[in-house]
């Protein structure tokens, strides 16, 4: 159990060191997920299986593919083929193929020396986490969700101010017309009910 | 010192990852809860701050087609 802890935790620094020292933006993401996935199994033998998940799922999964999705979206261009193809040397994947690998050795030894968790190590129950949660830290709870929901209008907020502005710039020539058009369209839609009645 | 916006963002992942790392050994040390929740908070504000500031990123992106963190210095107009 300590041999597992701490090789996840070697690999998670080094996966962390060839983070913050690759130029390529794809590189660091690929061992940033490697990180991620090295955390979260220190996280299961430290005796926290709930957050090993949520690790897995939400860091791992969800905010990872929002990093992947915009570097595919800033990578738009004539030349992506050519970048691509340079990309998939084998150079860029093994260092992160080769730290995962020891992972992937861990958890099959965890899976199959299983019941051996949380003897030693302090063991805290997902039920205890969410009596705490939802019991005196409720109003973090609370907090969270507004924080979150803000975040939802901001992003939304910043990303539709483009789509406006794009707009604006497409119409400049025939703005005019563009704009009596619509206001004719809205004015009829809204004058439609009363004119029928 | 490097100033591209998304190795920005990533370092600020890990930091916060570092963190939230710190709070559940703390837990896990003095067999209590608390240290997992504040990582489920900590989970929620990583996850409110890399969604505002992607959005922002890709702003400044279509702005000046760079990703460097000084040619957003003259951000009036």
């Amino acid at each position: 159990m300590d041999a597992v802890f701490y090789i996840a935790a070697v690999t998670a620094i080094l996966a962390t060191l060839m983070v913050i020292t690759r130029l390529n933006a794809v590189h660091a993401l690929l061992y940033l997920i490697v990180s991620l996935l090295s955390v979260a199994l220190v996280f299961y033998t430290l005796g926290a299986p709930f957050i090993a998940t949520l690790e897995v799922i939400i860091y791992a999964g969800a905010i990872m593919v929002l990093f992947v999705f915009v570097v595919m979206m800033l990578n738009l261009g004539a030349k992506t083929a050519e970048t691509e193809r340079t990309w998939l040397k084998p150079g860029m994947w093994t260092g992160p193929c080769v730290l995962a690998a020891f992972l992937i050795v861990e958890v099959a030894y965890l899976l199959f020396h299983a019941g051996s968790l949380g003897q030693e190590a302090g063991l805290v129950e997902p039920k205890q986490v969410a009596i705490a949660l939802f019991g005196p830290y409720l109003i973090g709870v609370e907090l969270a969700s507004m924080l979150l929901l803000g975040a939802l209008v901001g992003a939304y907020h910043l990303s539709a101010r483009k789509q406006q502005q794009l707009e604006i710039q497409d119409g400049v020539d025939s703005n005019g017309t563009r704009a009596v058009t619509g206001r004719d369209l809205t004015r009829s839609g809204a004058g439609g009910p009363s004119r029928a009645a | 010192m490097r100033r591209n916006l998304i190795f920005t963002l990533m370092s600020i992942e890990v930091m916060l990852n570092a963190a939230g790392l710190a709070f559940v050994v703390a837990g896990s040390r003095w067999v209590q809860p608390d240290g997992q929740v504040m990582f489920i908070f900590i989970l929620a504000t990583a996850a409110a701050e890399v969604s505002v500031g992607l959005a922002l990123l890709l702003q400044l992106y279509h702005r000046d087609k760079s990703l460097d963190a000084d040619a957003a210095s003259r951000m009036r107009g």
